[in-house]
């Protein structure tokens, strides 16, 4: 199965891909801005600066979803030897660290008028801001080691401890007493948002994982070409 | 109604300022992005031009190295 995710094989694909995916993000980013922007409702008690859970929810959710992706693909990659995997979650992770500090400085923005301060060290912010952290580890990790074999270990590593942390950001509203306000949407349970502005969410959401995946394709072919330079090097 | 767009009852500035940090960084990790993908690619075209017949040819029979001299603008 594995020799699917052969560089060359791949490499066909995610070429050609970039130019529609960029397209397509455009579309759903002009639907959703518009949507968020002019035509979702505000909010009873937060009036209009509920608008900027469009952006600071969905760079949130990716940023962590980013993050379980590259740990669970250094750690398969780690165990079965799959060096495209590492290759896979270095590619990902620029994006992962963007959406981590939007959704910090989009939730510090939204704080001001909510809370009466651009920050406080409270459990959800913090593990955010602790996420970053590794994010950076992870990134500095792969500039730092130039044999391959101890940048996988490194990296595994780093993203084992991460992930550590992914649980704590998500309960964390719920394990302890916080300014930042439980969760709104839930998959299993019957969610506390309107759809009028569930939509909004959703497109958004849409919008910025179509966004990552541009980046993700865009940096992976980079690396690949890299690959490819080093090989005309030995010719 | 643009004034009420704009200005969303005092709550504006927030919000403004929020989407556009995020389109923001959206832009600035696409530019960064590009140029080092263009910047492989160059790299990649001048050292190809370097190589004997022989040796280009041998280049040219993996499909990837095919595939990167034929999408010189794919993004």
């Amino acid at each position: 199965m594995f020799k699917y995710f052969e560089p060359n094989k791949i490499y066909s694909v995610t070429s050609k891909a970039p130019k529609y995916v960029l397209m397509l993000f455009i579309i759903i980013l002009s639907i959703g801005l518009t949507e968020a922007l002019i035509l979702s409702p505000e909010d009873y008690k937060q009036s209009h600066s509920v608008r900027i859970m469009y952006v600071h929810v969905p760079a949130a959710w990716i940023s962590l979803g980013i993050f379980s992706a590259i740990t669970f693909l250094s750690v398969i990659g780690y165990i079965f030897k799959i060096r495209n995997f590492f290759l896979i979650s270095k590619s990902l992770a620029p994006s992962g660290l963007v959406f981590n500090i939007i959704a910090l400085v989009t939730g510090s923005i939204w704080g001001k008028p909510t809370w009466g301060t651009w920050w406080a060290w409270d459990a959800r912010i913090t593990s955010m801001l602790i996420l970053v952290l590794f994010y950076i580890m992870y990134l500095v990790a792969w500039r730092i080691y130039e044999d391959n074999d101890k940048v996988f270990k490194a990296t595994s590593i780093i993203t084992i401890f991460g992930i550590i942390n992914v649980p704590i950001i998500k309960y964390s509203v719920d394990w302890w007493n916080t300014l930042h306000q439980p969760a709104s949407i839930n998959i299993l349970s019957k969610s506390s948002i309107h759809i009028s502005m569930m939509y909004p969410l959703l497109i958004m959401t849409a919008a910025f994982a179509l966004f990552s995946i541009l980046i993700f394709l865009m940096k992976y072919n980079t690396e690949l070409i890299k690959i490819k330079n080093k090989g005309l090097d030995r010719l | 109604m643009i004034y009420d767009i704009l200005l969303m009852n005092g709550y504006g500035i927030y919000v403004w300022s929020a989407f556009a940090f995020t389109l923001l960084s959206f832009i600035s990790l696409y530019v960064i992005i590009k140029i080092q993908y263009t910047k492989e690619k160059n790299k990649f075209i001048a050292k190809f031009g370097t190589l004997n017949s022989e040796r280009a040819a041998f280049a040219k029979s993996q499909s990837i190295n095919k595939e990167i001299l034929s999408n010189i603008s794919s993004i």
